[in-house]
């Protein structure tokens, strides 16, 4: 057993686990923020993208002892209150969800796309880099409609900040 | 996955010195190929020794005509390099396609050819550049460190420090990427040496892991041009066949990405 001291969704939290202890099962099962999916368990699927220093990371392939020191953001933590990331609120004007199981990964995924690519966001970007994301219900392009709509909202959202 | 114990590392003396208190260590770099293989219980290490944190494990240095990438960097650091794009585009290239950016986030050179997966695109890179792997007792050349599937030359204990590359004059990098795992089902590296050397390096494609590809690097040494590479022909025997591609479909696929290399590099 070990004392992880990470900071999660802004909160400073010290959490004993094995150290076999995936990122993943820290955040779901010790501090109940199930938001984040367990898809695959083989590193493919992405439903289970975190934010770890503002970068896009796959929970399921990280122990949890390596996200000591460190600043983990989960779906749970993008929302302001009750008004929504951009992100989230463009997926949902977009039909961008059907069973919703791979959105909350997607959405970290998409977040960070639209972080690292800006202005330069096209659709063949966003899908090319959203291949370590994978939606079983194939609804892939309302998905990238959601993603291009909310690159220019969040523009918009940071120039008012 | 099975108990283990976890460590970090913030020196590369303090983690030889942690390897040699433990059982069974690993070393773990990014964790994108041992955590899954862990997962599944195909390793049980009683003790995983993270050389994540270590500083002087990361960057990248440019330095008269070598290029040398320091292990623990991560693939997204390679990619965006200036000095990367600069010396050698082909493995910026090479990591803008290897796995997914997640993975690319974690993932490290070091930990790739550590691993030495036969399907891995880094290994295809040092073999076709000549590289030399810098550990921390020795310089390996990338002909003697690649020995076989998941085999290296590295002994117990012994950490990669970085990997130094010979800026050539003409290199490329082509691959048929696996759909969902994103690799290789066939890559081929191909470089042009300021000498004039031909080097071509096949991954994915032979049983016996990372592979020189002598009939295509005697073809373009007499002409550097995907149409040299038509009338050259690989044999299937000791080649990889799964259900994703026979051999013979591999063999033809080692011409084709090497056609695709060439024109790549120009």
């Amino acid at each position: 057993m070990s004392t992880v001291k990470l900071t999660v969704n802004g909160k400073a939290v010290a959490v004993d686990v094995e150290d076999r202890t995936l990122l993943v099962h820290l955040l779901r099962d010790h501090l109940n923020l199930t938001g984040t999916h367990v898809g695959c368990d083989t590193s493919q699927c992405g439903a289970c993208v975190v934010h770890m220093d503002g970068k896009a990371v796959k929970s399921c392939t990280m122990l949890a002892g390596q996200a000591d020191g460190a600043s983990v953001t989960t779906i749970e933590g993008i929302a302001k209150g009750d008004e929504l990331h951009p992100m989230q609120a463009a997926f949902r004007d977009n039909h961008g969800l059907q069973c919703g199981y791979c959105t909350p990964g997607m959405i970290m995924s998409a977040i960070d796309i639209v972080h690292r690519h800006g202005d330069q966001l096209d659709e063949t970007t966003v899908r090319h880099e959203l291949e370590g994301n994978i939606c079983r219900c194939t609804g892939y392009h309302n998905i990238v409609k959601a993603v291009l709509d909310a690159a220019g909202r969040m523009k918009v959202s940071q120039a008012a900040e | 996955m099975y108990q283990t114990t976890y460590h970090r590392a913030s020196s590369v003396d303090e983690a030889v010195s942690l390897f040699g208190k433990s059982s069974e260590a690993k070393f773990l770099a990014g964790g994108q190929t041992l955590l899954p293989v862990m997962k599944q219980r195909l390793a049980s290490p009683s003790d995983v020794i993270d050389l994540g944190k270590i500083k002087e494990l990361q960057g990248v240095e440019l330095s008269g005509d070598v290029l040398t990438i320091k292990a623990g960097t991560i693939y997204y650091d390679i990619m965006q390099n200036a000095d990367v794009k600069k010396a050698i585009p082909a493995i910026a290239y090479l990591t803008s396609v290897l796995g997914d950016p997640a993975v690319r986030y974690r993932g490290t050179i070091g930990g790739s050819i550590a691993n030495n997966d036969p399907a891995a695109d880094f290994p295809a890179a040092l073999l076709a550049l000549g590289a030399t792997v810098k550990t921390n007792k020795r310089s390996i050349t990338a002909d003697d460190f690649f020995k076989g599937l998941f085999t290296t030359a590295l002994e117990d204990g012994e950490i990669i420090t970085a990997v130094s590359f010979p800026v050539p004059a003409k290199a490329g990098y082509e691959k048929m990427r696996h759909p969902a795992s994103r690799f290789a089902l066939t890559g081929v590296f191909v470089a042009k040496t300021k000498s004039g050397e031909v080097r071509v390096a096949a991954t994915g494609a032979s049983q016996s892991g990372v592979m020189r590809v002598p009939a295509i690097e005697a073809a373009l040494k007499a002409n550097w041009s995907p149409a040299a590479i038509d009338g050259v022909s690989i044999s299937a025997s000791n080649l990889l066949a799964d259900i994703h591609g026979t051999a013979e479909y591999r063999a033809n696929l080692i011409k084709v990405m090497a056609q695709r290399a060439v024109t790549a590099a120009g």
